[in-house]
């Protein structure tokens, strides 16, 4: 593979993974304020994977970073600069963004710079939602391969290797496509301190809803959020039958 | 069996489990609105160094740090992992590979490494400061020869200035470099040196000329240099992740281009090195204090006395406020020393030796309370608190005893 490629690769902000998350006084969210966020764990797969396809040509490889949020999205965009990115586009939004929204917002984005691949997180850790690869797949009319667990790079195609149920799946799909990564691709790396100082020198350009003309009116309204029930204590069985009896009529597992 | 042994026995055997679970527990992050958040007041780009660190110290040092310690075990690749990022020379210039960062932002990578590991970090900073003299005092043809290897840490350092003789009293060191020729030739040993026999390259003060300060110049010296031997390696209490040996030199061959900067000018430059060096140690310990808090706010929330969880009785509460305002009393100290360092203010000296005499002190106190809080179990090797302690409790005795800290704290304070 050495022809020229450009990968556009999506890093969402969320709240950090090692985060002990709490649901908001009105019910309404999760509580975001004063807690840690950092870049979607499935991004950084896909970050990691767009600068080891640049490691790994022999020709010329641009990696874009694009994340949509509020302000504080330029942070996880820095870090994706930091690991390798060349540059990155920050959509500006103080609203709620929902999967369809970024989905097209990422496609008005492509349409701008006309990349070859656009590399997504399979979900994002906060939402859970697993929609916006494949609405964009959908919304550009590209091949998608989703859950990724290894990728291999031909001329103008890509051979995929893809977690199913009961084993892997193998698909080759021209490009441009979709991809979306799952979490056994690659171990993203840690940006060295000197990168971290160059990402402050790399270019990137901000974007407003506006300026990419997209409704990005929320489709779906949250009800309510609850946090799972508190773990009960354990009990003491008298005797084998006991605990059987119990699986099958009070825990229903047997 | 003492009683309080059975004690501990009991308990332990009791809830088994929660040993193993505290053991491979999961990191959680603070609340950034907890008091204890380290990231208060730091720009944007020194909270980037410290979330690295951080992440680094959680993911390669923490799962390990107990394993190290009891095997005293040097763990080179992830010391060469954390160079690869650059901590092998995070205030040496980036020509030869270093990072070229300040002191205070060293500061904060040490303190965030050290909660994953004391120890080691404490041997990482020990190697940045013998790289940073090569740096700042030696010639062009020492840093290209010398310091790209040790920015990757391909090679390891040393420094040598403590003697079997001449701990406190360092200026009154005894052993010698005569010059022959081509060669000076060195002959002493030096005791406690960390990293020795392991590292590649020793920053080695010796006489060169009369008693006193002012007698004394500074050499770099390979491993392999004709006439170098090392000693057993000592058994301490803690700093276990590396090796500490004295390094005896009999009739020891050293290059005359191997002297760093002109003769006469060790004990200065040992000084300077020192002044950071102590910046460097007590970062350590607020690592130590920092993890060893963490620790405790985890244990008092899930044991329960008297059918209450720990943190809701008074003494827990207010242990653990004393414990955070000293932590924080520490880091001010520390990081404003650091800054000093940074602008070099002159009276640098001083500001770096009170810092120093109160954040390891403070912090290793703040990891006997930590241990305290924890009972029995914190005197368990399955809880990490025994490390902090250990780890730190030396932090009060080198880089200058806490002591001689006082020494030059009073003189400045003396001076007319």
């Amino acid at each position: 593979m050495s022809s020229n490629l450009r990968i556009l690769v999506a890093c969402k902000r969320v709240v950090d993974y090692a985060v002990k998350i709490r649901v908001n006084a009105a019910g309404t969210a999760v509580e975001t304020a004063n807690v840690k966020h950092s870049m979607n764990p499935f991004d950084e797969i896909g970050t990691e994977q767009a600068i080891q396809i640049k490691e790994k040509s022999g020709g010329k490889v641009e990696v874009i970073a694009v994340s949509c949020g509020s302000d504080k999205s330029q942070e996880t965009l820095r870090t994706a600069l930091a690991m390798g990115a060349d540059r990155a586009i920050f959509v500006e939004s103080a609203e709620e963004l929902q999967p369809l929204a970024v989905a097209k917002l990422l496609k008005a984005v492509v349409e701008k710079e006309k990349p070859d691949m656009v590399i997504l997180g399979k979900q994002a850790i906060d939402d859970d939602s697993n929609q916006t690869g494949q609405m964009l797949a959908g919304l550009l009319n590209w091949p998608q391969a989703t859950f990724a667990s290894k990728v291999e790079l031909a001329e103008k195609a890509m051979t995929v290797t893809r977690e199913v149920d009961g084993g892997v799946e193998t698909i080759k799909t021209p490009l441009p496509a979709i991809l979306t990564t799952d979490l056994r691709l690659n171990v993203p790396r840690y940006a060295s301190l000197p990168n971290i100082m160059k990402a402050k020198k790399k270019p990137l350009t901000k974007l407003t809803i506006a300026d990419l003309a997209v409704d990005v009116k929320p489709r779906l309204e949250t009800l309510k959020v609850t946090e799972p029930p508190k773990r009960q204590g354990g009990k003491l069985v008298e005797s084998v039958d006991d605990l059987v009896d119990k699986l099958k009529n009070e825990a229903k597992v047997l | 069996m003492p009683s309080f042994l059975r004690t501990v026995a009991r308990c332990a055997s009791v809830k088994p489990r929660r040993t193993i679970s505290v053991a491979t527990s999961q990191i959680r992050h603070l609340s950034s609105t907890s008091p204890l958040d380290p990231s208060v007041g730091l720009t944007d780009d020194q909270k980037e160094l410290q979330s690295l660190a951080r992440t680094f110290a959680d993911n390669e040092f923490a799962p390990k740090m107990q394993e190290w310690d009891e095997n005293q075990h040097f763990p080179v690749d992830v010391l060469r992992k954390g160079a690869e990022l650059g901590f092998g020379g995070l205030y040496t210039r980036e020509d030869v590979g270093g990072a070229g960062l300040g002191r205070l932002d060293t500061s904060i990578v040490f303190e965030a490494l050290s909660t994953g590991d004391v120890s080691t970090t404490a041997y990482i900073s020990i190697h940045n400061m013998c790289a940073w003299m090569i740096d700042t005092f030696g010639n062009e043809n020492q840093r290209q020869k010398y310091l790209p290897k040790l920015t990757s840490m391909e090679h390891f350092a040393s420094y040598c200035l403590t003697e079997p003789g001449a701990g406190s009293d360092a200026a009154s060191l005894a052993t010698t470099a005569v010059k022959k020729g081509s060669h000076y030739v060195l002959n002493g040993s030096k005791a406690f040196i960390s990293g020795g026999g392991s590292s590649d390259v020793y920053v080695i003060m010796a006489r060169t000329g009369g008693p006193g300060p002012k007698g004394i110049s500074c050499f770099i010296v390979e491993k392999d240099f004709k006439g170098l031997s090392f000693g057993k390696k000592e058994n301490k209490l803690g700093w276990n992740s590396q090796p500490t040996r004295a390094v005896i030199m009999e009739d020891c061959e050293v290059p005359v281009e191997n002297l760093v900067g002109v003769e006469g000018q060790g004990f200065s430059i040992a000084m300077k090195g020192l002044n950071g060096g102590r910046i460097n140690i007590g970062s350590c310990s607020l690592g130590a204090a920092q993890a060893s808090i963490e620790a405790a706010l985890e244990h008092v929330k899930v044991r329960k006395q008297f059918n209450e969880p720990l943190s809701n009785f008074q003494n827990t509460q207010f242990k653990l406020a004393d414990m955070a305002t000293s932590l924080l009393s520490s880091r001010l100290m520390i990081r404003q020393a650091a800054m000093m360092l940074d602008q070099n203010h002159p009276n640098v000296a001083s500001y770096c030796a009170m810092a120093k005499l109160h954040a390891t002190d403070a912090c290793f106190q703040i990891c006997d309370d930590s241990l305290q809080l924890h009972g029995g179990y914190g005197y368990l090797k399955d809880y990490k608190v025994n490390v902090y302690l250990r780890d730190a409790r030396v932090h009060r005795i080198l880089e200058g005893t806490n002591e001689i800290m006082r020494i030059v704290a009073s003189r400045a304070l003396l001076a007319d």
